[in-house]
């Protein structure tokens, strides 16, 4: 049984998981893999595009991001995924050799109209570095399951 | 790329498609999204989603590339007539995007973007702002991804 409910996640609750260091091999590999462009895969090329230097893709940042969170308490937890992201704004560079932790605050909380079994959880995350710095915030809503059904009416 | 005044509202980029199988599915959620319904069959089949699905992040990537690998095609296109490639980039977020269908094992994913607002940049006046829509619908014709994204996009004319 998971250990964490939709029940669990009451609004303005923080957290913080992590943290991971991001090495430039992965940083290559993800690109290579599925955002090959030269500033995410190259150094020369990199220092001559707007990003001024080797970065992460800001796809790599999302998913170091549910990463982070997966092992940090979505795995520990009755998730059923997500209907979407209302946004992500990628604001400073991710370099290779950064280590990152994710901050997760919680913004709201409600029952499923449609599925008693369900609550949604709105969260915003930061993908900080070891600064403080904040490189990415991402605005989602989650599906959990309640650890209390709620009754029929 | 074409440059930001060859760019129309409505204008369609074609990605073309891409088949998700157990493998790649499994692939990619053991690095990134190992929740057990992205990573186990019988997981799946016990979930609300009733079998194995992809994660959305999945999705998102495999959009990614293809809009990546049409572009170097366009590119080259655009090089072989002997003109000019416009710049692209950096993309600074993206909001609305939407999972609104799970993507199962066996289904095949057509991707595209439509343009949605083109105007031009008071920070980076040599470029224009490009908002675009991107979509992937399953083979039932079933959308499985939306996103709305804005990008620079590097202008023929470039002000004074």
């Amino acid at each position: 049984m998971p250990k964490l409910h939709w029940e669990d996640f009451q609004p303005g609750a923080v957290a913080v998981y992590g943290p991971r260091l991001v090495t430039r091999e992965e940083i290559v590999a993800f690109a290579a893999e599925f955002d090959p462009q030269p500033m995410h895969l190259d150094e020369v090329a990199a220092s001559a595009t707007l990003l001024g230097g080797l970065g992460a893709s800001g796809w790599h940042i999302c998913c170091l991001l549910m990463r982070i969170i997966a092992d940090g308490f979505v795995l520990d937890s009755s998730s059923m995924g997500s209907p979407g992201i209302e946004e992500v704004r990628w604001q400073k560079p991710l370099r290779p050799g950064t280590q990152i932790r994710v901050r997760s605050t919680v913004l709201e909380s409600r029952p499923s109209k449609s599925r008693p079994e369900m609550g949604l959880t709105k969260f915003r995350y930061e993908v900080i570095d070891d600064a403080g710095g904040v490189l990415t915030t991402m605005v989602t809503t989650a599906m959990l399951g309640r650890r209390k059904p709620e009754a029929a009416s | 790329m074409k440059f930001f005044e060859d760019i129309q509202v409505g204008d369609v980029f074609d990605y073309g498609r891409y088949t998700f199988t157990a493998d790649n599915i499994k692939a990619f959620a053991v690095r990134y999204d190992p929740q057990a319904f992205h990573v186990d069959e019988a997981a799946g089949e016990r979930s609300h989603f009733g079998a194995l699905v992809a994660s959305g992040w999945h999705t998102a990537v495999t959009w990614m590339r293809l809009m990546i690998d049409y572009r170097r095609r366009m590119d080259e296109a655009i090089l072989a007539r002997g003109e000019p490639v416009a710049g692209i980039g950096p993309a600074l977020g993206f909001r609305d995007l939407t999972w609104p269908t799970p993507v199962y094992v066996g289904d095949t994913v057509a991707y595209r973007s439509d343009v949605v607002e083109l105007r031009l940049s008071n920070s980076r006046p040599q470029s224009g702002l490009m908002t675009f829509r991107s979509t992937g619908v399953n083979q039932h014709g079933k959308p499985v991804l939306s996103l709305v994204s804005t990008t620079f996009v590097e202008r023929r004319e470039k002000p004074p």
